[in-house]
C-alpha cells in the first residue's frame, strides 16, 4: 500500500536533487533552469499528495497556479539566457563571473 | 458578492488593466518614443493610485480570506506606490541620455507595483505566492534591461536562478504548511498551529517559508545576490531594487508570521533574531573594502534589512510599528541617496568609484551637504532621522527581551558608520583630484535629493513629528497584530 509518507519521500528526494543541481553544477546554465524546474514540480507532488490525502480541493488548485508559474519563469529565464549569451558567447556557468561576489 | 468582492481590490484590477493597456497603446503606436512620455504617465498613476488608497478605511476581506484591505496593507501600498514614483521619475532622464528607456520599462514596473499590492494584502498562501512571483518576475526582467550589457543581463541571470531558487523553497514551505494545517488560509493555519504546540512538518514549512522570503529582503545567510545585482542592474533600477521590493517583502514577512503564526512567537522569534544579527554584521563589515558605491550600498540594504528584522524578532504590536517606521525612513534615505548616485558622472558617463568623489564639497557645496546628511542619517548619527528609526527598533527588542539583540546592533552600527563617513570623508577632506565629477544633474534629481535631505534632516523636529507617519504606522500595526 502506497501512502502519504512515500509520494511526500519522493517530493523530497527530487526537491533536494533540485537543490543540488543547482549548487553543484559548474557546467551548463541550462542545467539550472531544469534544476528550478525539478524543484517547482517535486512541490506540485506534495500538494496534490496533501490534497488527496486531506480530500480537500485546495491542494489540486494551487498546483495549477504553480505550474502557470513555472511555465512563465521558465520563458523569462530562457529569454534572459538568450541575453546573456549573445553578450558573452557562452553558457557555462564558470563564465558567469563578470562581476566577483 | 462578486462585486463586493471587485470593489475591494479594484486599485490592483484598476493598475494592471493600465499596464496592460499601456503596453498594447505602446506597441500599436510609438514604441520606444512614447517611454519617456509613458514612465510619467505610470509614475502619475501610482501618485493618484497612492493618494486614492490612503484615504479607505475599515478592515474589508474579499474572496473568502484570500485578499486583505486594512489598515496595514494601505499603509505598506502608499509606500509601494509613492517610492515606485519616485524611482520612476528618477530614472527617466538618466535612461533616456543612454538610449536605454524602453517603454517596457514603466509597464513592468506597474506589474511589480500590482505584485507587490497583492504581496501586502496576501491573506492565503496562494495570493501570497502569486504577488511575490508577479513582483519577482516583472524584477528579474527589469535588472537585465539593458540588453546589450554583459554585466546587466548577468546581474539578470543570477538574480532569476537565485529568486527561483528561494521561491522553491517558500513554495515547498508552503505545501509542507497546507498538509499540516490542512489550509492554505492565514486564518486557519493560525488556529492549526496556535495551541502552543507546532507539529514537525508545520515547523518544517514554517523555516522554509522564512528561508524563502529572507531571500527576497536579502537577510544573511540567503544575501549574496544582492551585491552582484545591485552592481550590475542599469543605477535607476538598482534604485528601485533598494526600495519598493524591499518595503513589500519585509511587510509580507511580517504579515505571515503574525497572521498565519502569531500564535507560536517564540518558534520563530529565534531564527529571526539571528537572521537580524548575521544581517547586521555582515552589512556592516563586508562594506568596509568596498569602493563601488552601488556595492558599498547593497551591503548597506543588506544590514538595514538587519535592523528592520529586529522589529520583527520582538514579535510585538509596538516590534511591527518600528518595522513599519524603519522601513518608510529608509526607502525615504535611499531615494535621495540614489538621486545622488545618479549625478555622479564624468564627461556623460556614469561613475560609482567612491574614489571621484574627492573634495566634492568644494565644487558642489549644496549637493555635498545634502549627501552628508543622507549618509549621516544613513549610518545613525542622531539627530538625523535614521537614528530615530534605529532606535525604535532596538527600543522594541529591548522590549521583548532580546537584550543581547539589541546591544549587539549597536555595535554594528558603530561598525557601519564608518563606511559611510569615509565617503564624507573624502567629499570633505580627500586628496585634491586633477579632474573631478561633471556638474550634472536634472531638476527633478536635485529636487528630489533636497527633498529627502530636507525631511531626513528636519522631520523630527518637535511639532513635525517624523510627519505623522509614526501614528499610520502605529495604527497600521494595531491592525496586524491583535
Amino acid at each position: 500500500m502506497i501512502g502519504l509518507e512515500h509520494y511526500l519521500t519522493v517530493a523530497s528526494a527530487l526537491f533536494v536533487i533540485g537543490i543540488f543541481g543547482l549548487f553543484l553544477n559548474r557546467k551548463n546554465v541550462i542545467i539550472l533552469l531544469m534544476s528550478i524546474e525539478l524543484m517547482l514540480l517535486s512541490v506540485n507532488i506534495n500538494l496534490v499528495a496533501f490534497s488527496s490525502f486531506l480530500g480537500d480541493l485546495v491542494g489540486q488548485v494551487f498546483t495549477l497556479f504553480v505550474l502557470t508559474v513555472a511555465a512563465a519563469e521558465a520563458a523569462i529565464g530562457l529569454a534572459i539566457l538568450v541575453c546573456f549569451f549573445r553578450n558573452s558567447g557562452t553558457i557555462a556557468v564558470e563564465d558567469v563571473n563578470v562581476m566577483k561576489g | 458578492m462578486i462585486q463586493a468582492d471587485l470593489n475591494i481590490i479594484l486599485p490592483e484590477i484598476l493598475l494592471a488593466v493600465y499596464a496592460m493597456g499601456a503596453l498594447l497603446f505602446a506597441v500599436y503606436t510609438g514604441k520606444d518614443r512614447l517611454a519617456p512620455l509613458l514612465t510619467w504617465v505610470t509614475a502619475a498613476v501610482f501618485v493618484v493610485l497612492g493618494l486614492w488608497i490612503a484615504t479607505g478605511t475599515g478592515d474589508h476581506i474579499a474572496f473568502n480570506g484570500m485578499f486583505n484591505d486594512d489598515g496595514y496593507s494601505r499603509f505598506a501600498k502608499v509606500a509601494i506606490l509613492f517610492s515606485s514614483a519616485a524611482v520612476l521619475v528618477m530614472g527617466q532622464d538618466y535612461m533616456t541620455r543612454r538610449d536605454m528607456l524602453r517603454f517596457e520599462y514603466p509597464v513592468l514596473m506597474a506589474l511589480a507595483a500590482v505584485g507587490m499590492m497583492v504581496m501586502v494584502s496576501a491573506g492565503d498562501l496562494m495570493a501570497l505566492y502569486l504577488g511575490l512571483e508577479l513582483q519577482s518576475l516583472s524584477l528579474y526582467v527589469i535588472a537585465a534591461l539593458r540588453r546589450d550589457s554583459i554585466k546587466s543581463t548577468e546581474a539578470g541571470l543570477k538574480y532569476f536562478v537565485l529568486g527561483s531558487l528561494s521561491s522553491g523553497l517558500l513554495l515547498f514551505g508552503s505545501s509542507l504548511v497546507y498538509g499540516f494545517s490542512g489550509t492554505t488560509q492565514f486564518a486557519g493555519i493560525i488556529e492549526a498551529a496556535g495551541h502552543g504546540h507546532t507539529s514537525l512538518g508545520l515547523l518544517f514549512g514554517l523555516v522554509l517559508v522564512i528561508s524563502g522570503l529572507a531571500f527576497k529582503i536579502s537577510a544573511v545567510p540567503f544575501h549574496m545576490w544582492t551585491p552582484d545585482v545591485y552592481e550590475g542592474a542599469p543605477t535607476p533600477v538598482t534604485a528601485f531594487f533598494a526600495t519598493a521590493p524591499k518595503v513589500a517583502a519585509t511587510v509580507l514577512f511580517a504579515r505571515v508570521l503574525h497572521d498565519a503564526f502569531g500564535g507560536v512567537v517564540a518558534d520563530w522569534q529565534q531564527v529571526v533574531a539571528v537572521l537580524s544579527l548575521l544581517s547586521m554584521f555582515l552589512g556592516a563589515v563586508a562594506a568596509i573594502g568596498q569602493r563601488d558605491i552601488k556595492r558599498l550600498m547593497a551591503y548597506s540594504s543588506i544590514a538595514h534589512m538587519g535592523y528592520a528584522m529586529m522589529g520583527l524578532a520582538a514579535g510585538t504590536a509596538f516590534g511591527v510599528q518600528a518595522l513599519l517606521v524603519y522601513m518608510v525612513i529608509y526607502v525615504t534615505m535611499n531615494i535621495g541617496t540614489f538621486s545622488f548616485i545618479l549625478m555622479m558622472e564624468k564627461d556623460g558617463q556614469p561613475v560609482t568609484d567612491i574614489n571621484a568623489l574627492n573634495m566634492y564639497a568644494k565644487r558642489e557645496p549644496g549637493k555635498a551637504l545634502a549627501m552628508l546628511v543622507l549618509l549621516f542619517s544613513l549610518a545613525g548619527v542622531p539627530p538625523m532621522v535614521g537614528f530615530f528609526g534605529k532606535f525604535y527598533v532596538l527600543q522594541a527588542a529591548y522590549e521583548a527581551g532580546l537584550i543581547w539583540l539589541a546591544a549587539l546592533g549597536v555595535v554594528a552600527s558603530v561598525i557601519g558608520a564608518f563606511y559611510y563617513l569615509r565617503i564624507v570623508y573624502y567629499m570633505y577632506f580627500g586628496d585634491e583630484a586633477e579632474d573631478g565629477l561633471d556638474k550634472s544633474g536634472t531638476p527633478v534629481l536635485w529636487g528630489l535629493l533636497m527633498a529627502s535631505a530636507v525631511i531626513i534632516g528636519l522631520a523630527w523636529l518637535p511639532g513635525i513629528n517624523l510627519l505623522g507617519v509614526e501614528a499610520w504606522a502605529e495604527a497600521a500595526a494595531a491592525a496586524l497584530v491583535n
